[in-house]
């Protein structure tokens, strides 16, 4: 399926009478040929992974490769358990976020959504929906077609690259996809999942990619957790039926301009940002990786 | 992209660039080489011999060649199985040219005394793109069924080949020809849209203008995995 343009995605959607997963997940079933049960079930399955992964992420057992992650989620989520989340949906989306994170990090499987570097976002915000409001499985699976359908139009559109776009490109996206699949998964329409996107893309334009020593650990665990927390307001906003004065496309291709005009030092090199905090530069050089450039980082592109 | 390309592969972590597509990478040239291989020279470039190390780059590789795809829990201890597996292998940090930045060339031989040369890059998102295989310039991604057809550079040989293809129901999606000369030695890749019946590469083996053909199969189903 190539669709170039949210907003037509969400008019074909809306002339079929479809909510937005349920018209990707068609559009797939009729061009792959697999037929809607095959493509269901195999993004069912794409689900479950995700689901084993924030189990084996709150279990508080991985520890990523580094050391520097591991057991954090399980903090937060023992802190909803006991009563002290400042909100149960965001800590529940949190925890899980941060869960699959820490599995990633730590060299387990996990579903690239869009990528690995922010695989905690989308099943952070689909498996608090079902921890917390018992929105069914089936439910939660259509709704990883909304998320599929934009971050395809993203990727065509804009970039899901870190090396690209910086972290807007690749927690950016998965916020919105994330985002969409909160809305759809409600039973927000077409045209609310395209708004909710448009509110989690703004809200996360300019993230920089700044990994210390370039490993997916610091600060990719909390800026999973961020983007969750991005997609949920996102999410928020377009089920009250706030519409953004700018065209959902303009936003998607606003970001990758911002990506481009990123300086490279930003745009997941580690040699900017965070990664070159005196405690970046140590962390690297303790653990023997390629330390940053001494000095002014390169701007250029 | 697609939607399982969007929302997916299942994979070991940490990267999608540098794990998924590394080991991605690794099971092509593995399939190229047509039989599993005992010697190995791994050339890193860019990205890939920069930060490589701290992906599990290395590992995935090794991992690939040994026949795992992006989601086996075998990657991480991919080193381990390779020794058991008799493979030898070795790492080098190399200048490729004006490649992607996350690139390898992976120099294969086998027991038999089988060599293979392939040239790939990891493009995002755990996608693979061949570019190189055996010194034929060719450019073709891992998202199909991919058969390779090493074959005389002469008249009549692509209609064998499909001929082939036709009798066994396999609908072409791409194809490509590339050769060193002319009337020379010369490769034919043929992406199609399902899987590939054994029976056809052998059948493919068998014809006059054909030297070897090779499948490289799909991913593993990540799904029914481990």
């Amino acid at each position: 399926m190539s669709q170039a343009s949210l907003a037509n995605l969400v008019a074909q959607a809306q002339e079929r009478g479809l909510g937005l997963g349920r018209f990707v997940l068609e559009a797939e079933a009729a061009e792959s040929g697999d037929g809607p049960e095959r493509v269901e079930a195999r993004m069912a399955g794409m689900l479950a992974v995700m689901a084993r992964s924030a189990d084996e992420g709150l279990s508080g057992e991985a520890r990523s490769t580094s050391g520097m992650l591991g057991g954090d989620a399980r903090k937060v989520e023992a802190a909803r358990l006991a009563g002290r989340a400042l909100d149960d949906l965001l800590a529940a989306a949190t925890a899980r976020a941060m869960a699959v994170s820490e599995v990633n990090a730590a060299m387990g499987r996990i579903v690239a959504a869009p990528t690995a570097g922010a695989a905690g976002v989308v099943p952070g915000v689909l498996l608090a929906l079902e921890a917390v409001r018992g929105v069914p499985r089936d439910r939660l699976v259509t709704a990883m077609f909304a998320a599929a359908g934009v971050g395809e139009v993203i990727g065509e559109r804009a970039s899901v690259s870190g090396a690209e776009g910086g972290c807007q490109a690749e927690t950016g996206s998965a916020a919105a996809m994330a985002a969409a699949a909160a809305v759809d998964a409600l039973g927000g329409s077409p045209a609310a999942c395209a708004q909710a996107v448009a509110f989690a893309l703004q809200n996360l334009m300019g993230l920089v990619c700044d990994p210390i020593g370039g490993l997916v650990e610091v600060p990719c665990l909390g800026r999973n957790a961020g983007g969750a927390g991005a997609a949920l307001v996102a999410a928020q906003i377009a089920l009250a039926g706030v519409v953004h004065p700018v065209p959902v496309d303009e936003i998607i291709d606003t970001m990758g301009r911002v990506g481009r005009d990123l300086p490279v030092a930003l745009r997941e090199t580690g040699w900017g940002g965070i990664a070159v905090s005196p405690t970046g530069r140590a962390t690297a050089a303790r653990l023997g990786l390629a330390p940053p450039p001494e000095g002014e980082a390169p701007t250029a592109t | 992209m697609r939607v399982f390309e969007v929302v997916g592969p299942v994979m070991v972590g940490p990267s999608s660039s540098h794990t998924a597509g590394a080991a991605r990478i690794g099971r092509a040239a593995r399939a190229v080489l047509g039989a599993p291989p005992t010697q190995a020279r791994i050339l890193l470039h860019g990205s890939f011999a920069a930060t490589g190390r701290g992906h599990g780059t290395d590992r995935a590789v090794v991992g690939g060649l040994l026949g795992f795809g992006p989601g086996d829990p075998r990657l991480r201890q991919s080193f381990a199985h390779a020794a058991a597996a008799g493979l030898q292998f070795s790492f080098e940090e190399a200048d490729l040219g004006a490649v992607h930045p996350n690139s390898a060339r992976i120099l294969l031989s086998g027991a038999a005394g089988q060599t293979a040369d392939v040239t790939a890059s990891s493009v995002g998102g755990g996608r693979a793109q061949i570019i190189d295989v055996d010194g034929f310039a060719l450019r073709f991604d891992l998202g199909r069924p991919t058969v390779l057809v090493y074959h005389a550079d002469r008249a009549g040989a692509v209609a064998d080949v499909a001929t082939v293809l036709a009798r066994h129901a396999v609908n072409i999606a791409a194809m490509q020809v590339a050769r060193k000369r002319r009337a020379g030695d010369a490769l034919m890749v043929i992406e199609s849209d399902g899987d590939l019946p054994v029976v056809a590469v052998a059948e493919l083996e068998r014809l006059a203008c054909v030297v070897a053909a090779r499948y490289v199969e799909a991913d593993p189903d990540p799904v029914e995995e481990g």
